[in-house]
This record gives C-alpha cells, structure tokens and sequence, in this order.
C-alpha cells in the first residue's frame, strides 16, 4: 500500500522475543509452555520477600548470538529496574537492560536488498499472564482476573530496529527474516501464535525527505498480518488527521484485530515514570572475548547465507519453487532439502515437502531422520509410493518417527511397487486396445486417460509418473 | 540542587508509590521530606564531574548460573499463600488499564 | 550466661545437652519476652526438634558443627521456612516463608538452633526499634532506654541472656548500633561476604548480614559458619568463608590504626572519652595509633538517606496485597493495591517510600540519586586512600548511649544522625565492628568501632579482641 499525496510512512519496530532457554532468566524454574497453572514457580520468580536474581548463562548467550547474527557490537551492559504496578509482575518491577544492553548497533539486510538498521538487542524479562473473568472476558469490562505466573521471570529479548522502514510490506519482511534468524540462533521458535514475539510499531508519516513527524507506538502486534494492517491503517490515520489540519499527538496505541483499528491507550502526558535504576541485586555483565568468541565459533548461517546456498543447487527458476525456498530457510528447514539434493532427490520435488509437509508439523521435524526424509521422497520419485502416500508416510515420520519402508508396508503401499503398478497396466491394456493402440501411435493425451484408470483401480494410489513410465516402456 | 518540594509533588509521589495520604501527612511529609533534601544538599560541595556510579563495590562481573532445572515450589504451598486464589490462580479484583 | 563457644563445646562432650541449652534459652525468653518485646514469634516445636537432631547426633558420636547446640535468635527480616517472618509489619503478619534463607541454612548446618524471630524496625528503618509495628523493644539494662535498632529484638536476645547469640542485618549500622546501646560485639561484614538470600531487602546494595553476641570469639565464630559464597547471591564473593576463629588471638602489634576525627566528633563527652582510652589500650598493645580527617564521610548521611530510601521505594513494591500478606478489599486492583499499602505500612516505612520515589523520579534522578552514587564512589576512594596509610579505623560506633524511648521519634532528622558514624562502611562495602568498651551515661555501655578494607574481618576481630581483654574481658 502506498499513502496518498507524496507521504510517506516512517516505521521502527521493537520485536519481543522469549529465549528458547530450558530455565528462567533469574531462576532454575523450568522455561515451559502450557504448563498447568503456577506449577513452574519459586520464590525468585514470585518475587517473594529475600530472593534473589542470578542471570542464565544461556539467555546471555543467546542475546549474545542473536547480537552476532545482527552484526552489533557486544558490549559492556548492566540491568536496571523498570517500576511500576501492575499484578502481573510479581516484583512490581521489571528487571530489564536499559542505558546499557548487551547488544549495540547492527543491521539486518532483507531479501529486496533493503537494509534496516538495528539500534540495540536488550535482554529483560516477562511477566506473569492474566486471564479475565465477566464482562467479555477481555480487560476492560471483566469483574476479577486470575494471574499465572509460570511466564513470569521467562528470558526476553528486545531487539530495536532503526526508523528504516518504509512499507508494512518491508516491515513484514523484516520480521520474517529476523525471525529465520532467530530459529537459525536457537534462540526462538519464532511462534507468534504462542506468543514467541511480539512486536510493537512505532509509526510516524512524513512528506518525502522532509523530517521525522510525529510518531505513535502501536502495541498488541502479534502476528504478520496484524503487523501489516496495524501499520497501514496508522499511517494512514496519521495522514488524514494531517490534511483535515490536525496534528498528530505521540501516544502509545492499541491495535484492535478485530475492529481493525488503532485507538490511544496512554498519551505522552499519562506516560509512567519507571524510575529506572540499576538492579543492585545484579552485577554488570562484560563478555570478554573469549566468551565471546566461544559463542561465535557456535552459530551456524544464518538466512541469507543459507538462502543463497539452496538457491545455487536449484537450477529452476519457477515462482512457486523461490517461496519454497523462503520458507524452507525462515523455518530451518533446509538441512533437509540439502540431504535430499544429495541423494538425487529433484529440487522441486524437495523444497515441496519441506516447505508444506515439514513445515506442517515443525515439532515433529526433531523426530524426524533426514535420511528417512530422503529414503521417503526417493520411493516416491521412482514410484514407489504415490504422492498421497509419501505425504502419509512422511507425517508418521514427523508423529512418531521410523522407517518409510516400515511404515509403507505397514500401511499396505507395497503393493504399488512397480510388479504391481506393471501387472495392473497390462490388464487395463488387454481392456482398452483402442485407446492403447492411439497412444501407442504418438497419442499422448491418451496417457491421462490410462493415469484415470489406473487410478480408479488402485483407489488413488498409484503415481502418475510411474504409470506414465510403465506406459512407454510398453509402448 | 535546593529542595523546592511542593505539596503537589508529594501528592504525586504518593501516586506513584500506590499510597494514600491525609492532608496533615500530606503537611507532614512536604515538611519532613524538604528537610531530608535540604540537608543533602551539602552534596553539592563536592566536585563530582566525570565520577562514576559504583555497581558493586568489589567489582565483581559475569556472575552466572548454568541453565539447568531446579525443582519449583508446591502450588498448593505457593496458592496457600494467596490473599484470594481461583483456577489455581492468583485472583485479584478488576484491572483498569492495559499492561504499559 | 555461658557463651556460643562453651555450649558447642559442652554439647560435643556431653557435659550438656541442646535440649538443656534450649530449655534455659526458651525459661529466660518466657521470664522477660512479656516485658521487653524481645521475641515477635518463638519456633519451639521447630527449635525442639532442631535439639533433638543435634542430641541425637551426638549420642551416635556423629560429627556436629561449631555451633552445635547453640540457641540463636533470627531478626524477623530472615526467611526460614513455615516459621512466621513479618519484617515487624502489618503487611507481612501471618506470612510463613516457603524456604529458608541462606544462613538459615548455614545455621542449621552449624548444629545451631533457631529458637525465634525477634523484633525490628519495620523493615529494618530504624534506629531504636520503635519503629515496629508490634511495640518497641526495651533495653535489657534499663528498660526505660531503647536497645538501638533495627535489629534491637536480637540485641535486646543476647543482652538478656535468652540466646548466646543472635542474627541482625546492617544497612546504615543496624547490627553495630544495637550492640553498642546493649554492650555486645556486632560485626558488619564485607559486602558479599555473608549471602543476602532470604534477607528481605531494605536496600539491597548495602544490606549485610551479621552476628551480635556477648565475645568477640563467638562473633568470629558465627560469622565463619555463615559466610562464604552462595549461588544463589549475585553479589555474593566467590571465595569460600575466611579462616577467623583462628586469627582472634592475633593482637595488633606492628599494626597501624588512623583515630577519625569524623568518627568521633559530634560525639558525647563519655563515648569521646572511652574512644580514647581504647586507642591508648591499642597503644599498650603494641599498634601505632595516628590521627585522620576523612571529610568525605560527613557527606555519607545525605547520600546514604537517598541511595537506601531510593532502593527500599523498590524493594517494598512488590507488598501489594496480590500474591501474600495483607490485602485490603477494594473493587479494582489499583484501589486495593494503594489500600493494602496505606494500611500495612507504618510512617517511617512511608516516609522512606516517598523520600526514595521522589528521588528516582523523572527530573530529579540526576540531582539526588545520581549525586549520590557519585559520592559514593568517592567514600570508596576515600576509604581506599586511608587504608594505604593505615591498617584500620577507630571512632565511634554511636554518638551516645542508649537513649530515651520517645526522644528522637518526633523528629527524623535528629534519629537519622544516630547513625552518622556508622553509614560510611556501608556505602563503601567494607567491613567494621563494634565491641564494646567502657561506660558512659547512667553506667550504659559504650561501642567503640574499628573499621577495615574489604575482607578484613580477621584483622579487626583480633583488634576487637584486644580491647575486649583491655576492657576486663579476658
């Protein structure tokens, strides 16, 4: 979308993401999703009268890695409190990095060759969540809300970009690659759904080159296609209040998925005073470079090298084989389609069932053997299996993992190899000479014809291209 | 650094401390909080350009725990606590306004 | 009364039992808790069964601690796990802990035995213990004076011969100022030294635990079995607890001491006095003494008075009726919260509330909690100079005796100076005692202090000592 009359739109995003730890950040509670109520729990992270915080190495080195992936700079950094009331913070304040964070500066490039700049990439931590009772069951209109506090003390990065982006297009795409880069660092399963990131937008609007307007920050963004009509309706918004001679006031706005609209939940004047200060229960944090280095010599490619790679093996240039290749790479799929290049498996054929069967399950992918992924699309690239059946196959891969040919025989497709796959042809050449004669003639809309059939008699099991191979072979 | 401490800015400290004070705490506290400021400014005597704030007096950086899990506190021990509980949950009464 | 070092001794030998040393402590805290408001909560079924344990190792000829079968009373800012712990405030009253604190822990694994929580300042803000929500506690030798605070309860426990010993926590002086009104040694050790976990915090960056008791040998034996680094402190040190016990016999000859002109002035004419006869007897015992001006710690009141209010405006946010402790009913959730506050808290606790979120607030950071970090770390240089010329400081511990209940609590200010000699060790995280040494005003004992760099603990215990036998307690 484009604005009106030569405006342009200026957007920063604040993406909020949890740290794939196994504990908190402060405590040896475990770091679990959809756990029964306040079972994960102790007194640091309820914050309880005399406890005590003690950082996890591992949330600091995976700030640290995803500081890397964005080419900031690790710095010296200290943590602060963050103070005000609210009952889902057991504290009544936050612990969170502020003047100092760990990570400094950086930059993300994009697939469009679009570069965003990265302010900084701070670690603090999450809060408890709330659930509302009466009224509508939201916030506002509820009598009485009940509070967990098993996400409370969970690791959180926030990583700020520069005011760089232009378009909700581009703020899309920023997210999506940053979010490649965060499963590419351990650091995320990047499921917005659950809640993995969350991102706030600040949005302003500007005549081209002219300076920054006034910006609002968008909160509640949690997922792309919130992200994008947040940012559009705000900007645009902003545009109509400035033509019918308004100007726009900096305060901090809700977004509504449902309504479909932003509406002011603080202004600049109701701000809190955090009364931000450094946590004396934490001592500062100076990666030397050896720890540093230690971390670095761990990460592995990150997306646009990885994408560059798989793009090189594939020598078809089709459309729908390119957004494969995006999501294979924003989802860490391409380890397996490497392993199926390998071994003979076709490009198309590989990036297919990585990016809609593996990334239909993606918790399953750790149960499943690349090898038997590739074991999998070569039965069913030599016919042995039909596409229905390698999609079969491959999903009680992903569900309990095995053998494909365990579970193809299991399942009853052997009998589709070729003997039968042959024998059935054979029939249905002794039952239609006519057609059998025309195609044996050079008619090859007849093959389709001979593919129905087959498949009418296997009940959809058989592969199109086996039988059309059987076809010639007899021709 | 003279301590102008007016009686509105209690009133609004009090605010941001989540405390409601009388009108005669609220004289009190103007008085007694102006005193306090008033003696620190004996603060300023000193030269303090290009001092830096200590963190913890013996230096100590990186301290760490390994990522491992430890065991969490009983819920029935952790709700027997509560105030008011539901669900397994700790119950409070409505919240006004959306988390900053 | 016998000493922590005698009954630890006499209970690994059988002479007596914990039990016994018990029974005497919990007949000593029956016999007088009534009158001078020692005890806010007597663990007994917990303390007999703590005795028990130690009896019965000792009857199977286990190894026991040093401090097996000892009494100690716990200041009620320590959590131990089901036992009452209230802060002496409304808002915590009926909270039992689930965990113990660290030197619970550590007391326990000593064969000490835990027989209750004494009384406090609410939140440890106080200098005489009449801040608490549950009356003050008097002074056992002469009960119309104030033991001192915060931890008054646990000075008031050992001055009165319930326990041999007892725990407090010093934020701006809080265990070196009770020992010194009720006659007993109190150490404030290196910051880090002893782990704050199970502390509720009043200030976070200064709050250390300690040990008051009747011998300097005992203090040195408290603080070895409670010290020494603690995962679950960040600012915890990392070296294991010092050798001490070893090193009260030490002397100080050769060493050199630096009398502070800041330590005593201001000062009445008896502690004056008593501060020189003991740097005459550490003379005697072979230390040179000079003189010294430390102007810097004049300033350490007013940036202790914003640092500690500022930290404990944070700390004690988190009493807001939601997860424990006092709820007052409101319909929304900010109403109850501010109700519960309003009502839980007392008007010191207020007071230092207000003071430290007035100096965190927008606009005023920089020129009173930022000011004051920085004079901070230039008490740390000042300390750090001085303790290139000397190996420690003598002054003051407090600018007089115990004084009169009521005669201070009308005006802040005037309260907030009874520390005054105290607050620089804090700010700069270094160590000090207070031991007593001669009497002043209506016989009442006198606290005269030794201050030292960081991890000196040993050093000034054999100091302490020296004036301990100096002062008739061979």
């Amino acid at each position: 979308m484009t604005l009106r009359n030569g405006w342009e739109m200026v957007v920063g995003l604040e993406v909020h993401t949890e740290l794939k730890t196994a504990t908190k950040m402060f405590c040896g509670c475990a770091n679990s999703f959809g756990s029964e109520p306040n079972t994960s729990v102790c007194p640091v992270c309820l914050g309880l009268p005399g406890s005590l915080p003690v950082l996890n190495e591992r949330a600091i080195e995976l700030a640290m890695a995803i500081g890397m992936a964005l080419h900031s700079t690790i710095a010296p950094s200290t943590f602060h409190r963050k103070n005000y009331f609210y009952p889902d913070m057991p504290k009544d304040f936050q612990i969170s990095q502020y003047d100092l964070p760990i990570n400094l500066g950086g930059y993300l490039d994009l697939p469009d060759g679009s570069r965003v700049s990265i302010e900084r990439a701070h670690l603090e931590e999450d809060t408890g969540k709330s659930t509302h009772l009466g009224g509508s069951g939201r916030i506002h209109g509820a009598d009485r809300s009940l509070v967990d506090y098993n996400r409370s003390g969970v690791p959180l990065v926030e990583i700020v970009s520069g005011p760089d982006i232009r378009s909700s297009a581009q703020a899309r795409a920023y997210v999506v690659e940053l979010r490649g880069i965060l499963i590419a660092t351990g650091a995320s399963d990047g499921r917005m759904e659950e809640g993995s990131l969350r991102i706030d937008a600040n949005v302003s609007v500007r005549q081209a080159d002219a300076p920054f307007g006034t910006r609002c920050e968008i909160k509640n963004l949690n997922s792309l296609r919130s992200l994008q009509r947040a940012i559009d309706y705000e900007a645009a918004r902003q545009v109509d209040l400035i033509e019918e001679g308004g100007t726009v006031r900096q305060e901090t706005r809700h977004w509504d998925e449902n309504v479909g609209a932003t509406s002011t939940m603080r202004t600049k004047e109701e701000a809190e005073d955090y009364r931000y200060f450094r946590e004396p229960d934490l001592v500062d944090l100076a990666p030397d470079q050896s720890w540093q280095d230690r971390v670095r010599a761990q990460l592995p490619p990150m997306p646009a090298e990885r994408r560059s790679t798989l793009r090189a093996r594939i020598s078809e240039p089709v459309p729908t084989v390119l957004d494969a290749v995006e999501v294979v790479i924003d989802l860490g799929l391409d380890p397996f389609v490497h392993a199926a290049l390998d071994r003979g498996v076709e490009p198309a054929l590989a990036l297919a069932r990585a990016a809609n069967e593996l990334a239909g399950d993606l918790d399953g992918t750790s149960r499943l053997a690349a090898a038997a992924f590739c074991d999998t699309l070569l039965m069913e690239q030599r016919g042995e299996l039909s596409a229905t059946q390698a999609k079969t196959v491959l999903a009680e891969l992903l569900a309990r993992g095995g053998d494909p040919r365990d579970i193809a025989a299991l399942m009853g497709y052997e009998q589709l190899s070729s003997d039968s796959l042959g024998s059935t042809v054979a029939g249905l050449i002794e039952e239609f000479p006519d057609e059998w004669t025309r195609y044996r003639d050079g008619d090859e809309k007849l093959a389709q014809f001979f593919i129905g059939q087959v498949m009418k008699v296997t009940k959809g099991q058989a592969n199109g291209k086996a039988v059309v191979a059987e076809l010639r072979a007899r021709r | 650094m003279s301590s102008p401490l007016r009686r509105e800015d209690v009133a609004h400290v009090a605010r941001l401390a989540r405390l409601t004070l009388s009108d005669a705490e609220l004289d009190m506290f103007t008085e007694q909080l102006g005193q306090v400021l008033e003696h620190a400014n004996d603060m300023a005597s000193l030269d303090l350009e290009g001092v830096v704030a200590t963190a913890h007096p013996f230096g100590l950086i990186n301290v760490v725990r390994d990522d491992v899990v430890r065991p969490s506190l009983e819920r029935d021990v952790v709700l027997a606590m509560a105030p008011d509980s539901q669900d397994h949950r700790f119950a409070v009464p409505r919240i006004m306004g959306e988390s900053p | 009364m016998k000493t922590a070092e005698q009954v630890a001794r006499e209970v690994r030998s059988g002479a007596t039992t914990a039990m016994a040393e018990l029974n005497a402590a919990l007949s000593a805290v029956r016999e007088r808790n009534e009158e001078l408001n020692v005890f806010l909560h007597v663990d007994e079924k917990g303390a007999r069964a703590a005795a028990s344990r130690i009896d019965e190792r000792v009857a199977r000829g286990e190894a026991v601690g040093p401090l097996a079968g000892v009494p100690v009373a716990l200041k009620d800012n320590l959590c131990q796990n089901g036992v009452p712990t209230t802060c002496s405030s409304r808002i915590l009253e009926g909270w039992r802990p689930p965990y113990n604190a660290t030197v619970v822990d550590r007391l326990l694994a000593a064969g000490a035995v835990p027989v209750g929580k004494t009384n406090l300042d609410e939140f440890a803000m106080g200098s005489s213990t009449e801040n608490s929500a549950f009356g003050p506690t008097k002074n056992p030798l002469n009960p119309s004076r104030v033991p001192g605070g915060s931890s008054g309860g646990s000075a008031a426990a050992v001055a009165a011969d319930m326990t041999p010993i007892a725990i407090g926590s010093d934020t701006g002086g809080s265990i070196r100022q009770p020992a010194a009104l009720c006659g007993l040694v109190g150490v404030k050790p290196s910051y880090g030294l002893v782990s704050r976990y199970g502390l509720i915090a009043f200030a976070s960056s200064l709050d250390q635990i300690g040990p008051l008791t009747k011998t300097v040998m005992d203090a040195a034996i408290v603080l070895e079995a409670i010290a020494g680094h603690d995962p679950m402190d960040s600012t915890s040190l990392p070296e294991p607890a010092p050798s001490l016990v070893a090193h009260v016999e030490s002397g100080v000859v050769g060493k050199r001491i630096a009398l502070v002109r800041e330590l005593v002035d201001g000062a009445d004419p008896d502690v004056v006095a008593s501060v020189d006869q003991a740097v005459a007897a550490l003379r005697e015992a072979g230390a040179t003494v000079v003189e010294l001006s430390i102007p810097e710690f004049r300033l350490g009141l007013s940036a202790y008075y914003l640092i500690a209010p500022a930290e404990a405006s944070s700390n004690l946010a988190r009493f807001d009726g939601v997860r424990y402790g006092l709820r007052v009913k409101r319909d929304d959730v900010t109403a109850m919260m501010e109700a519960t506050r309003t009502a839980g808290f007392g008007a010191e606790v207020k007071r230092r509330i207000m003071l430290g979120t007035y100096a965190l607030s927008a606009g005023y950071f920089d020129a009173y909690y930022g000011q004051a970090l920085k004079v901070r770390t230039r008490m740390i240089e000042a300390f750090a100079r001085a303790y290139r010329q000397v190996d420690m400081l003598i002054g003051a511990t407090t600018p007089s005796v115990a004084f009169e209940f009521g005669s201070k609590t009308s005006d802040p200010m005037a309260m907030y100076l009874s520390d005054v000699f105290t607050i620089p060790t804090n700010l700069s995280g270094e160590a000090a005692i207070s031991v007593p040494f001669g009497t002043g005003e209506a016989g009442l004992p006198i606290g005269v202090q030794l201050l030292g760099p960081g991890r000196s603990e040993a050093l000034l215990l054999a100091g302490a000592r020296v004036l301990e036998i100096a002062d008739g307690r061979p």
